[in-house]
């Protein structure tokens, strides 16, 4: 697990990452970037929105 | 595939010399017409490397390394490389150098302002126009990533784990119907569109040939792997937020879901891959060899030049306003 300065956790060898409600959401790569911004449209996962967010 | 109809000269030898199993008769080129903007040249480019990738049905397998050709190819290559260090000059020039290379990468991206695509076809398309568009990206989608691969063997450690990574990914993650060229078939389709390889090879644009060409321009030659990286980096780091304006602009013209799941995927997909790409594999490459910064540089500015290159020709044929940049694209 690490998390990138200004953007996601990217996590790696996990099945499964649960949401802020605890919903389960199965792993189907080999390293997911789970967003850390808060700000995505897409949770649990990063969806680059986290750029416009830190420009903006 | 079979081979296309040339374009010109240049690509006629080729094609002649493919097709008939004799040398490429000599052909003068104008050095003053930049490699970059002309079609001929970039359709006997694509032509020479397709050698290296699918190959084509009506030419002989070990015209790959015959050695006429490769030395006509590399001249090709070289002035195709020249024209990329002097068109990316300015924008180098103005990098930063803040001793973090992953943040110096993302600024540099973020610092671009060329044309978006993404944000035409989201709000303002008409369906022509995305079938369009949907077409000329299939030249390169349909073999997406493949350039890439190229580079592995060049690599080593954790820079080559985390390419693996990226391509495991780019390659379906060991479904071979999640393929991301399997995805981008099925988009074609499901829009009524040709998915055979290469179906879209004659409509496509010289800048979208250039595009193509220059990941094999790097990705086929070791000296050049920083900024073989670098173009994938950049390639990957202007995905995620564009495929979601282009999703919805697919959705907004009433093309079907199948098409738009392809950019659906890349929302996610790249936000991981401009992760890794930009701090495993580039920052990654050049903590342990520090004389490819430069080079991986060249290829971020060089993905980026020719990103605006594919737009504005596209924007300009419809017509179309540039309309604001937003880090484009995907990969
Ligand atoms: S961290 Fe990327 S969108 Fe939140
Ligand atoms: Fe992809
Ligand atoms: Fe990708």
């Amino acid at each position: 697990m690490r998390l990138c300065p200004g953007g996601p956790l990217l996590v790696r060898g996990a099945d499964v990452v649960r949401d802020e409600a605890g919903v389960a959401h199965a792993v189907t790569r080999p390293v997911v970037a789970v967003c850390a911004c808060g700000k995505t449209g897409r949770p649990p996962w990063c969806d680059g929105t986290h750029k416009v967010v830190r420009r903006g | 595939m079979n081979l296309p109809e040339p374009r010109g000269p240049l690509s006629a030898a080729v094609i002649a010399s493919l097709r008939g199993g004799t040398p490429p008769e000599a052909v003068a080129v104008d050095e003053q017409v930049p490699v970059l903007s002309d079609e001929d040249a970039q359709l006997a480019l694509w032509v020479l490397f397709e050698l290296h990738f699918r190959g084509f049905d009506d030419v002989a397998g070990d015209r790959e390394w015959d050695p006429a050709l490769l030395r006509l190819r590399g001249n090709l290559e070289a002035r195709m490389e020249a024209e990329l260090r002097e068109a990316t000059r300015p924008a180098l020039h103005a990098a930063p150098d803040s001793g973090d290379l992953a943040e110096d990468l993302f600024a540099l991206v973020a610092a671009d302002h060329g044309p978006s695509l993404a944000s035409y076809l989201h709000r303002h398309a008409t369906r022509e126009q995305v079938l369009e568009f949907l077409a000329q990206r299939s030249v390169y989608a349909l073999k997406e990533s493949d350039a890439h691969s190229f580079v592995l063997g060049r690599l080593d450690g954790p820079v080559k784990a985390a390419l693996a990574e990226i391509q495991y990914d780019e390659y379906g993650g060991g479904r071979p119907e999640r393929l991301h060229s399997t995805l981008y078939a099925d988009a074609l389709r499901a829009a009524g569109l040709d998915d055979t390889y290469g179906a879209y090879l004659p409509q496509a644009h010289v800048e979208t040939l250039a595009a193509n060409n220059a990941q094999a321009v790097f990705g086929l030659r070791r000296r050049l792997r920083g900024a073989a990286m670098g173009l994938m980096a950049a390639f990957e780091a202007t995905s995620s937020l564009p495929c979601r304006r282009i999703a919805a602009g697919i959705e907004r013209v009433g093309l079907p879901a199948a098409t738009a799941a392809y950019f659906h995927e890349h929302v996610e997909a790249d936000a991981v891959h401009e992760q890794v790409a930009v701090r495993d594999v580039c920052a990654g490459l050049v903590a342990r060899e520090p004389r490819l910064r430069a080079d991986v540089l060249f290829g971020v500015a060089a993905s980026l030049h020719l990103d605006a290159l594919v737009g504005g020709r596209m924007l300009a044929r419809w017509g179309a306003a540039p309309q604001v940049a937003d880090g484009r694209r995907s990969a």
